[in-house]
């Protein structure tokens, strides 16, 4: 199990709690099981999020290694200037 | 995917030079073609009819009497786009190029014609009727968040605001950690205070500009100022229903953008009237239809809690902000809420942020959206308890400063990070404790920036003598051809001079992301480099190939193959312009290229000094002194990142003194020029000195961060704070002007 | 509406033209003489970025009429550079690195080419007013005012 922090606004689809914990391996199981797990999520996960994995920044890339111990904390999608 | 995990601590030959940059000379003798610079033969003009009303009804558009004038080819409003029924995102930015049902704010596009002349096009533009029912309207963003304000859409909030908000309230953010009431509890002070900053414009002087053309079959081809053609093609594509592959978009040269030309405005337009005029059809906006109708970034208002013991410990922040970010959803105030606090280490932290809707013009990405009206609440907090309590204000951002394994106020545990050297590099600079002269003051702040990383594409081709063309996709707005040819002559080994680097139309090379972010340093340089780790590769085997052994026994260093390893044997090295020569014989050209959706780009921090003399008399401040010290990981053309540095400092110096978005009580803009908008002149300033710190960004090769957008973070509180100390008033509402702050000073 | 015949010289050129009354030299320019590298950052006056000089004085060619050039000298960027050699002006702000993105360089170059004409030393309060009519968005001013200094005190040692 990967623990994920979500930002508070996402609490509201996540039973309000901050923390959950899905079962995945990479970037993409842990879209689809968060999405599974909290349909709730749904609406901003289509709008879009980066995920910080071991503090490192991700938007897409589905196969990006995610180890149990990982520190993984779901973004607002990052754009900038 | 995953790049290197750590960089190379490595003796640069290139890297870290100040080489000329490549179009030097194209831009100091007037031949750099820019947006508007661009002609086609039999080419027509295009203009835009744009609302006199801050909000309004189109009840109905008459075009006949304009399309009756010899000359005029094409008219078009909305009726001629397709409707996009499942794409908000897309959507929106067609009603802001062309109004739909209503007109949202001064300045929105209602009609477009294109006509053999530019004065035909003037004449017939004022045939054009259109019949208004004016609306009640709202551009402030306290105001457009109360009940019974004028309301622009209906149905936009999303599922995170509550039940029995404004319909013009879009969106909630909610981010921190910890007990806040626990936090504020244990504090020696609390400091509750409202602050205000108006909307500033990017202020590129290139206003937008495109040529477009069109034919029957669907294939067009655009050429327009961006800073991502490749998202003008898929935007323009979305909107017109066009394929991307049939869309060829050039970006010229661009005169400016910030964050500004990461959007389109003219050029679906300018496709629709070549499309229907069956000509290519030219398109430049005025300066006024810049300020009208172009994004400028979000006006603020923002609520800070701020805990503080006496001896400076930081124990809780709370901040509640309010963006409106003009007509549409999309305020960069998710951004602020998480970055306000970024910059320090606490254990009790929450920011809400509130996405609000007005009749302004749509909001554009501004240098690092959305986080200087953050930070110059919460810096010029810190600075007032810091002050209360008699802190040295540096000595209280060093005990709060975040540091590797700090858990961020917006989630992340950082890794290695140079807040804390930015802060002692202040703390021992001469700047810090230079004397000062009476009604002069001294401000410190930090600022904070995401950078970004994203789809990046390289191709490298070794020409047959030997030189090297480096083919990347992202508009140069700073330097960055240099700074690509700096990289790629490091990796090859070879001189500067062997290098250029062109920037490719988007039938050339695969996707690449809009310049912004501060990536491309970052991400083009890091396929750059990939690509020529590429080229080496091949050229070992073609060395390898010349003296019949094994690839694995050649390796490449100081621009030149070797043998390497027990059964190399002996020959002597290959250089690159020698293997390219035999090319043909060894099995044809040499090219290297690298395609990645770059992840990894390292956060940036930096500090602030200003030294500022408030005229007591007029209320006009000075700025005398003004000191950078930023984090780059690496500098690979430290003058470029020096004008970074300069050069968002100086637009946050416009930002806290001078530039505001100034609106009449009928909605509409009042200062739509140069002359009322005023951006910062040389005489109004300092030198701005630079400190580059170096702490290496592991997700770079070379250890390379963005550095463009960190620099306009702390300039706004930074001046407050100096301010303050030359006078005395704590000036909450951006920008101080003189009326403002003699009024302050008389109320004092 | 007739139009003006108009007999001019541009960079040291003999050049003729039919302009519109209301025509602004910064469009003649720019659309009939394809002299593109002054650039229209407002049409007000107020951003210098189409700053070219007529019989001596810097002026902003959008607030000058295309038929007010008759008979006049009128110098812009592209006459700068003689040949091969940049004037060293030009070539001060490439060494500097006073320029980013490089649209409010040609009429930063012809009007600090106008400051040096007048005042070949000049301090650095007197090129910043002198300068202040010409906006940069991208430099804060730093480079470019380093880049005049430079090149004005070169300029001084070579004559």
């Amino acid at each position: 199990m990967v623990k994920v922090r979500v930002w508070g606004s996402l609490a509201a689809a996540t039973e309000d709690r901050t923390e959950v914990e899905v079962d995945a391996t990479t970037l993409r199981e842990l879209l689809d099981a968060l999405a599974a797990r909290y349909p709730a999520l749904r609406p901003q996960l289509d709008r879009g999020v980066s995920v910080a994995i071991d503090g490192k920044v991700y938007n897409d890339s589905w196969f990006q290694p995610i180890r149990e111990d990982s520190e993984v904390v779901l973004l607002a999608r990052l754009k900038g200037g | 995917m995953a790049l290197d995990t750590k960089s190379e601590t490595r003796q640069f030959t290139v890297v870290g030079t100040r080489p000329l940059r490549p179009d030097g000379i194209d831009k100091v003798t007037g031949r750099a073609r820019f947006g508007a610079d661009m002609t086609a033969p039999g080419m027509l003009i295009g203009l835009v009819l744009r609302s006199p009303h801050a909000h309004a009804k189109i009840k109905r558009i008459d075009t006949s009497a304009a399309e009756a004038i010899p000359g005029v080819h094409a008219v078009v409003t909305r009726a001629d786009f397709p409707v996009i029924g499942d794409n908000d995102f897309i959507a929106d930015i067609l009603d802001n190029c062309m109004a739909g049902e209503k007109a949202l704010y001064d300045g929105h596009a209602v009609a477009a014609i294109a006509a053999s002349s530019g004065a035909i096009a003037r004449k017939a533009l004022k045939l054009i009727k259109v019949d208004y029912e004016v609306l009640p309207h709202v551009t402030d963003v306290d105001a457009a968040m109360k009940p019974g304000a004028p309301v622009l859409h209906e149905g936009r909030a999303n599922e995170t605001v509550p039940e029995g908000m404004s319909s013009n309230v879009v969106a909630r953010y909610e981010f921190g950690h910890g007990d806040i009431g626990a936090g504020l509890a244990g504090a020696d002070r609390v400091l509750e205070r409202t602050y205000r900053t108006e909307a500033t414009h990017q202020g590129y002087i290139e206003p937008h500009a495109c040529l477009a053309q069109m034919g029957p079959d669907g294939q067009a081809d655009l050429w327009c100022c961006t800073q991502g053609q490749y998202m003008v093609r898929d935007t323009c594509a979305a909107i017109l229903g066009l394929k991307q592959g049939q869309l060829r978009v050039t970006a010229s040269e661009i005169g400016g953008g910030f964050g500004g030309k990461t959007t389109v405005f003219l050029e679906p337009v300018a496709l629709a009237l070549a499309r229907k005029s069956g000509r290519p059809v030219k398109m430049v906006m005025t300066r006024s239809e810049v300020l009208r109708a172009t994004g400028p970034t979000a006006s603020s208002s923002i609520d800070i809690k701020l805990g503080m013991t006496k001896d400076g410990r930081i124990t809780a922040g709370f901040a509640e902000l309010r963006y409106q970010g003009g007509a549409y959803p999309g305020s960069p105030v998710e951004f602020g809420a998480m970055s306000a606090f970024a910059p320090y280490d606490l254990d009790h932290v929450k920011t809400v942020g509130w996405d609000v809707v007005t009749n302004r013009p749509k909001q554009a990405a501004y240098r690092a959206p959305g986080a200087p009206m953050a930070a110059f609440a919460v810096e010029s907090a810190i600075d007032e308890l810091a002050k209360g309590f008699g802190l040295d204000p540096l000595e209280v951002r060093l005990k709060n400063a975040a540091r590797e394994g700090t858990r961020a106020s917006y989630g992340v545990t950082y890794p290695a990070i140079g807040l804390e050297a930015t802060l002692r590099r202040a703390k021992d600079h001469p700047h810090w404790t230079a004397p000062l002269g009476s009604n002069q003051g001294r401000g410190v702040a930090c600022g904070f920036w995401f950078n970004f990383g994203g789809n990046t594409c390289v191709s490298m081709n070794i020409a047959p003598d030997g030189t090297v063309n480096v083919i990347e996709g992202n508009p140069d707005i700073g330097g960055s051809r240099a700074s690509m040819s700096m990289m790629a002559a490091e990796e090859l080994g070879i001189s500067y001079d062997q290098v250029r680097t062109v920037i490719a139309d988007t039938a050339s090379l695969g996707l690449n992301d809009v310049t912004d972010g501060s990536r491309v340093t970052f991400a083009v340089g890091l396929a750059t480099i990939e690509a020529a780790r590429d080229a080496k590769r091949e050229m070992c085997k073609r060395a390898a190939m010349v003296w019949g052994i094994e690839e694995d026994a050649v390796e490449w260093k100081d621009g030149a193959a070797h043998p390497a390893g027990p059964n190399a044997g002996s020959h002597p090295p290959m250089t690159l312009a020698e293997i390219a020569a035999i090319a043909s014989n060894t099995g044809g050209p040499i090219a290297g290229h690298y395609e990645v959706n770059a992840e990894g780009a390292g956060v940036s921090f930096a500090t602030h000094m200003v030294d500022t003399e408030v005229d007591p008399e007029t209320g006009a401040v000075k700025i005398l002194r003004y000191t950078v010290f930023q984090d780059a990981g690496k500098a690979v053309h430290p003058a470029y990142v020096e004008g970074q540095f300069q050069g968002g400092a100086v637009q946050g110096i416009g930002w806290a003194l001078n530039e505001e978005y100034i609106y009449g009580a009928d909605g509409t803009l009042q200062n739509a020029g140069f002359l009322d908008y005023r951006i910062p002149v040389a005489s109004d300033l300092p030198m701005i000195d630079t400190v580059i710190l170096e702490i290496p960004n592991p997700g770079h090769p070379y250890g390379v961060r963005g550095v463009g957008e960190t620099s306009i973070v702390p300039p706004l509180a930074t001046i407050a704070n100096a301010v303050s100390a030359a006078s005395g008033v704590r000036m909450a509402d951006l920008p101080m002007s003189p009326p403002k702050v003699l009024a302050a000073i008389k109320g004092a | 509406m007739s139009r003006i015949h108009v007999t001019t010289t541009i960079n040291g050129d003999p050049v003729e033209y039919l302009c519109d009354p209301e025509e602004t030299l910064l469009d003649v320019l720019r659309d009939r003489l394809g002299l593109t590298g002054s650039k229209e950052g407002c049409g007000t006056g107020d951003c210098g970025a189409c700053s070219v000089t007529m019989n001596g004085r810097l002026v902003c060619s959008c607030l000058v009429l295309g038929a007010e050039a008759e008979g006049a000298q009128i110098a812009t960027i592209e006459g700068m550079a003689k040949g091969e050699t940049l004037h060293p002006l030009q070539r001060k702000f490439i060494e500097h690195a006073a320029l980013q993105c490089g649209i409010c360089t040609p009429g930063i170059l012809v009007a600090a080419k106008s400051l040096l004409e007048r005042n070949p030393d000049p301090t650095e309060e007197e090129a910043r007013y002198w300068l202040a009519g010409n906006l940069c968005r991208c430099t804060g001013y730093d480079k470019i005012i380093r880049a005049v200094m430079d090149a004005a005190a070169e300029m001084r040692e070579a004559s």
